[in-house]
């Protein structure tokens, strides 16, 4: 199967910071020359970039509202990674959990809001997983390649989705596809919210307690593959199957398992943005998030650590690019679209182009014997 | 060491001998550290078959591959017809008149025999024409050399002798006038290998040079006219076939070495910890593996088996370790009785008692991308002595990891470095202290040398015999006569899946075990006739 | 006959909707018959009809607009061929990569150039080229009223429209005038001789285009009344643009390259065993750039169909997904070349009834229900992964497929 994101031969600082920012100097010098070529200056794009994303409370807000979804489904692609797979079917998988957390808010909201988080989680969790869990069905028994199902699920998503919406979902007497707002009682504590409690006033921002939840995940993510035996054997299986096999670790159980666990944890996107942030279903809440964390998993080596900080990059110009469309409007969001193609370009498929020069950076006649003696 | 002289089989005239068809002067190939080829020389001469034998990895592939260009010699020269040549790559060697029959065929299997021949040389940019040539030079070339076989038929379709017809065919259709053949008969059943015996024959008749590698010995003496043995990417011998036997061209593959004397005491034989009975595997082909084999293992006793590599000793460990799955027969481990065919994984088996050091350290017994200490815990990781609570417990993990390495000696001693970058003999000591400080009463051993340096060999032939004189039964296949003769209380020699027969320490001896080896049993070694014939047949 | 009109139009629209999938995914069928895995058809079709309408409304050539169509698309391509065959890349990273990359990169660059939202202006084509007459055609009283309009002295006529109301409003004069220049055909020459007139004005349309619209084949209007036939001449088989009838045309001559000529026989043998064409003496990576260069064209002609044939402009990601149900059906097909064109059909035939079947009741066996459109939009999906999972028939891929090649001894 896949054999991207293998470590190299180089040092951990390396591999974990210098590949990082040489893919990330490649995709920001070519996108530097299509703004160039669209007759802006790139020094001061980037500029009102920074200053878009960080220039004031509401703009951090912002900005780490976007890093939550890009976290989730960072660490989705992630764990289905370190089993060999490649998970292209965040996008559905958050699609479908967000439609669990909605018909909790929407149906269990006399439960008490202490009781409902959990259960919102857990349906966010079980709907996304669920999700995934088909086509890792069917590639563990059926050889049916994920990527392919994966991307087929996606789109199956969007189309159940819309038929939810506009026949079920949809609040009587009205004309956008949207249900009705959950109760009070079933949505997050904003950030502001929360500050606001123990006494430090902050902007008002989509900000919310799901930030907080992607960072547990993240945590707990990386305990699970790291430090847990299920990891451990999750590793095995995506590294050397024959090795898993001698270990008595069976390859099909941890490809259902790491994609179902993917498929829940992108299905928590729907926790930051319809418990969160719009407190009501609607459609195409997804906007893409499960593809940018394709990009956010490549940046971030596949670990939390990287997928946090490769997420609060991507979420920092995703809200530094909306402000910059309005200072310079030739120059949209779009353009970090742009960006994210190419870092996916250089960190993933590109990664065999500028490996054996970072590599022989790093080679002082190392030994070399370990693997020639597999002759 | 036998005279390099070049022997002349068919031919014999008098007169200014023709240039020989192939020349081989020097040859010297390197992967790494590794000398595949250590200034090897041979000459092939024009219309006759000329053997190469020597066991798995002795250089003979290498060997073939520089010959048709896949590889380029470090050192040396190549001439063909009398010409020194250089051949860069394959096409080179096509153009020469060199053909090759890959031991993996090289064929299109959703395609017809047909499109596989002309494949590369269509022979025009529509296929129409180029075809219809075809099909009459094929019809011209079964004729000429009894290759029957139907040019619509689909590759995926045809069974393996079949295949290796159309791959011959390949060859000639390309014009080819020397043909080499790798390891021809490993997937043939012994009446196809006695067909293409018959075509490789009337390829001769017709003035056809034919190179056949091998490590069977029966082939050799069937149908070659000169005989070049290979050892460790050395050429040992090149000899007239006439002019040596089976008993001999055995002794020179497998070769003396510096026998490791191990000490040890008489082994004081227990209760039976592995029972096996009637066990036959089939691999995914369908090509049978292991033939009804039965032996038993007993609690302080070291059973090796030995045979050259390929005659069903890796598929019979593995079947007993639980990681590939036996067709039928029985096994028993401490009395307990596994279900053959069945959900029985290498994790079941440890259960049972049963460690293993696999066979490929690299790709089975380690994975290379984990720090040493993740690789202490493969296959044990369930272990309550590895978990706390839910997560695994790193400190008992990296103390064991830091306890067998001082224990086995392990350089560099640090549980984090990355298995990949340990040499070999310390991966290979990673593996045994974790399979040996398990306390198994049964231990499986596969090539437990292999690219081991002289210390660590001696090192873990010592904890070998330390663990039988615990009482511990053990179960060792090595390629290395040398080690089972040194190691094994009692000695099975496999061929071609079964067994060929027991032989006890005290009355081993190269000479019976290398008869054995080449599939003669005990009884008519004397008359060295027959032999079980080469070649393993479909279930 | 009312059904059989409604027939025939459905199908007119599965074939209007079907040709840039059957298109991107003949380029899908070379790319993954070579061994490569391609899901960046969407991207490569994105790019392709942005590039195509941004050239045609600059220069005012939907032909200079295919050639950067397939410029830009075959360097997408490139850019795979690169990442895959030469450093060995993950085909699937690969191919995200190139879509995202082409989903900002249009509406970044469509925002700056055009200032429309990423939208490209609309093209519209000149009024239809009437210069070439011929004697003893028909004058429909379209026509006659086109050269009222012309023929006025003063000008004041400016739209064939100001005469139908003109007429319709009691101006004898005026309609005697237009029913004066009405003719019928002469038999046989005048029919012959209107094809050839239709058939000459078009071709001056046809090259002076800003989009391609559709060709009235020769007699189209003569037999339109022709009953059956008729309806099927000139609705069904006449009257696309030309791209329709190249997608068409693709499929017998891919069938054709694939199975008949050399380069197909090394292309099918590399996406199943590349050692076995290299030990052929014939490079596996010149096979695979070949390749993925064929993709790359017909990919470029599927996103310029789209932008300046299908639709008058580029919107952003105006794809929508029609790269990956081209590659659904590349799968279906089981990488065949005419079950291609059937399987885009049939899922260009699901679009085009999803638009009818919107709330109509069906009644079967008694029983009265509604599909649901979005069931018909997610089939293609369904049957696709149902094919997959080897549920029914086996969809068995190129054996080489996704697998970079290494050379091994």
């Amino acid at each position: 199967m896949s054999k991207f994101g293998r470590p190299s031969d180089i040092p951990l600082w390396a591999n974990f910071v210098l590949v990082p920012l040489i893919n990330l100097t490649l995709a920001f010098m070519v996108s530097g020359l299509v703004v160039l070529a669209i007759g802006e200056n790139p020094i001061e794009a980037v500029g009102w970039l920074l200053r878009g994303a960080f220039g004031n409370q509401e703009f951090i807000g912002y900005t780490l509202y976007y890093t939550t979804n890009l976290i989730f489904t960072g660490l989705a692609v992630a764990v289905a990674f370190h089993c060999g797979l490649f998970n292209i079917g965040g996008e559905g998988q958050a699609y479908i959990g967000g439609l669990g957390v909605g018909l909790v808010c929407l149906y269990l909201d006399f439960l008490p809001f202490g009781l409902i988080v959990p259960v919102a989680i857990l349906g966010g969790a079980l709907f996304g997983a669920a999700w995934a869990y088909v086509p890792a069905y069917l590639q563990a028994t059926r050889g049916s390649h994920i990527v392919i199902t994966t991307i087929m699920f996606n789109f199956i998503a969007a189309s159940l989705m819309v038929y939810l919406m506009v026949n079920v979902l949809i609040r009587p007497g009205q004309q956008s596809p949207e249900s009705r707002p959950f109760d009070e009682n079933a949505t997050l504590w904003s950030m502001h919210e929360m500050l606001g409690w123990v006494g430090i006033e902050i902007a008002r921002s989509p900000l919310n307690a799901s930030f907080l939840w992607a960072l547990i995940c993240g945590f707990l993510v990386y305990l699970f593959i790291w430090r847990t035996r299920w990891g451990y054997e999750i590793r095995t299986a995506g590294q050397n199957q024959r090795a898993a096999v001698y270990g008595g670790i069976s390859p099909a159980r941890n490809i259902v398992l790491a994609v179902s666990i993917s498929g829940a944890l992108a299905g928590f996107v729907g926790l930051n943005e319809i418990m969160g942030v719009q407190q009501r279903l609607l459609l195409n809440f997804t906007a893409g998030y499960g593809f940018t964390g394709i990009a956010v998993a490549l940046m971030g080596r596949n670990h939390p650590v990287g997928i946090v900080l490769a997420a609060l990059l991507f979420g920092a110009l995703y809200q530094g690019g909306a402000e910059l469309a309005f200072e310079i409007p030739t120059i949209t969001r779009d353009m970090v679209v742009v960006i994210q193609g190419l870092v996916i370009l250089f960190a993933g498929a590109l990664e065999n182009m500028l490996r054996p020069q970072i590599e022989s950076l790093f080679r002082r006649g190392g030994p070399a014997d370990a693997n020639a003696q597999a002759e | 060491m036998y005279d390099l002289k070049p022997a002349d089989g068919a031919g014999g005239e008098l007169s200014a001998p023709p240039p020989a068809a192939i020349e081989l002067v020097g040859i010297n190939k390197h992967f790494g550290p590794v000398h595949a080829n250590r200034d090897i020389s041979m000459t092939v001469p024009r219309g006759t078959i000329h053997g190469i034998i020597g066991e798995n990895g002795a250089g003979k592939s290498t060997l073939m591959s520089i010959l048709y260009g896949f590889y380029q010699a470090d050192s040396g020269e190549i001439r063909v017809n009398g010409e020194q040549r250089l051949i860069r790559t394959p096409n080179d060697a096509i153009h020469m008149g060199i053909g090759m029959v890959h031991q993996h065929f090289m064929l299109v299997e959703p395609f017809t025999v047909l499109e596989n021949v002309i494949l590369g040389s269509e022979g025009g940019s529509l296929l129409h024409a180029g075809e219809a040539r075809a099909r009459e030079e094929l019809a011209h070339l079964e004729a000429e050399y009894n290759l029957d076989v139907s040019p619509d038929a689909v590759v995926a379709d045809l069974p393996v002798g079949l295949q290796q017809r159309v791959e011959i065919l390949k060859a000639l259709f390309r014009g080819a006038d020397t043909l080499i053949l790798d390891e021809p008969t490993g997937v043939l059943t012994p009446q196809e290998a006695d067909q293409l015996f018959r075509i490789l024959d009337t390829l001769r008749t017709q003035g056809k040079t034919v190179i056949l590698i091998t490590h069977k010995l029966r082939e050799i003496m069937a149908i070659t006219d000169n005989v070049s043995v290979m050892r460790a990417g050395q050429m040992v011998a090149n000899v007239a076939t006439r002019d040596t036997s089976r008993e001999q061209l055995a002794e020179l593959m497998v070769g003396r070495k510096v026998l490791l004397r191990v000490d040890k005491g008489p082994a004081n034989p227990g209760r039976p910890v592995l029972q096996v009975g009637n066990l036959n595997m089939v691999d995914r082909r369908g090509v049978s593996r292991v033939k009804d084999v039965s032996f038993q293992v007993r609690a302080g006793e070291i059973v090796g088996i030995a045979g050259v590599s390929g005659n069903g000793q890796s598929e019979l460990l593995s079947a007993i370790a639980g990681t590939i799955r036996a067709r039928s027969g029985e096994i028993a481990v401490n009395g307990t009785n596994i279900k053959v065919g069945q959900g029985v994984d290498a994790h079941d088996m440890r259960e049972l008692g049963l460690a293993h050091v696999p066979e490929d350290r690299i790709h089975e017994g380690l994975v290379t991308t984990f720090a040493a200490n993740e690789c202490t815990i493969l296959g044990y990781h369930d272990d309550p002595a590895y978990n706390k609570g839910l997560l695994l417990d790193r400190t008992a993990i990296l103390n064991t990891c830091e306890g067998q390495m001082g224990g086995y000696d392990v350089r560099p001693p640090n549980p984090l470095l990355k298995a990949a970058n340990f040499s070999g003999g310390n991966q290979q000591k990673l593996i045994v202290a974790r399979e040996m400080e398990r306390d198994p009463d049964l231990l499986l051993v596969g090539q437990p040398t292999r690219g081991v340096d002289i210390g660590a060999i001696e090192f873990i032939h010592r904890r070998l015999i330390a663990m039988r004189d615990a009482g511990k039964a053990i179960l060792l296949v090595s390629v290395e006569l040398d080690e089972v003769m040194s190691l094994s209380d009692r000695i099975l020699v496999m061929f071609d899946g079964a067994i060929v027969g027991e032989v006890a320490q005290a009355d081993a001896d190269e000479r019976t075990l290398g008869l054995m080896m080449a599939g003669i049993r005990p009884d008519e070694a004397s008359t060295s006739t027959g032999g079980t014939p080469g070649g393993t047949s479909p279930a | 006959m009312e059904i059989f009109t409604l027939v025939v139009l459905l199908l007119d629209a599965t074939l209007r909707v079907a040709t840039p999938l059957i298109l991107a995914a003949l380029g899908g069928l070379f790319s993954e018959r070579a061994g490569v895995v391609d899901i960046g058809l969407e991207g490569k079709m994105l790019g392709a009809a942005f590039a195509a309408a941004a050239t045609a409304s600059v220069t005012g050539s939907a032909w200079l607009g295919l050639c950067m169509g397939i410029g830009v698309s075959m360097t997408l391509a490139m850019i795979h061929a690169f990442a895959c065959v030469t450093h060995r890349g993950d085909h699937v990273v690969s191919g995200v990569a190139i879509n995202i990359l082409v989903a900002g990169l249009t509406v970044t660059l469509g925002i700056a150039w055009f200032e429309r939202g990423g939208q490209t202006p609309d093209l519209y084509n000149p009024d239809p080229y009437t210069g070439i007459e011929l004697p003893g055609t028909a004058v429909t009283t379209e026509d006659a009223i086109r050269m009222v309009v012309d023929a006025d002295p003063d000008d004041r006529l400016r739209t064939p429209r100001q005469v139908e109301q003109a007429i319709a409003g009691g101006d004898v004069e005026m309609a005697a005038q237009v029913e004066a220049l009405t003719r019928e055909p002469t038999p046989v020459i005048g029919w012959i001789l209107g094809g050839v007139q239709d058939f000459a004005n078009g071709f001056v349309d046809f090259v002076r285009e800003e989009r391609f619209t559709g060709i009235t084949l020769p007699l189209a209007d003569t037999v339109a009344h022709v009953p059956v036939i008729g309806l099927i001449y000139s609705e069904l088989i006449s009257g696309h643009n030309i791209l329709v009838y190249f997608a068409l045309l693709a499929v017998p001559i891919t069938a054709w390259v694939v199975y008949r000529s050399r380069f197909g026989l090394r292309l099918r043998a590399v996406g199943e065993n590349p050692a076995a064409v290299d030990t052929a003496g014939i490079s596996v990576t010149w096979m695979r750039y070949k390749a993925l260069m064929i993709t790359g064209f017909l990919c470029g002609i599927a996103g310029t169909y789209l932008s300046t044939a299908h639709n008058a402009s580029f919107v952003r990601d105006m794809t929508a997904g029609k790269g990956f149900l081209a590659l659904a059906a590349l799968i279906f097909a089981k990488w065949r070349p005419i079950p291609v064109l059937l399987a885009c059909l049939l899922f260009g035939f699901l679009e085009a009834i999803e638009a009818r079947l919107q709330g109509t009741p069906i009644n079967l066996l008694g029983l009265t229900f509604t599909i649901p459109v979005q069931f018909i939009q997610a089939l293609p999906y369904i049957l696709t992964v149902v094919l997959l999972a080897g549920f029914i028939g086996k969809a068995i891929a190129p054996k080489a497929i996704g697998t970079p090649y290494v050379k091994e001894r």
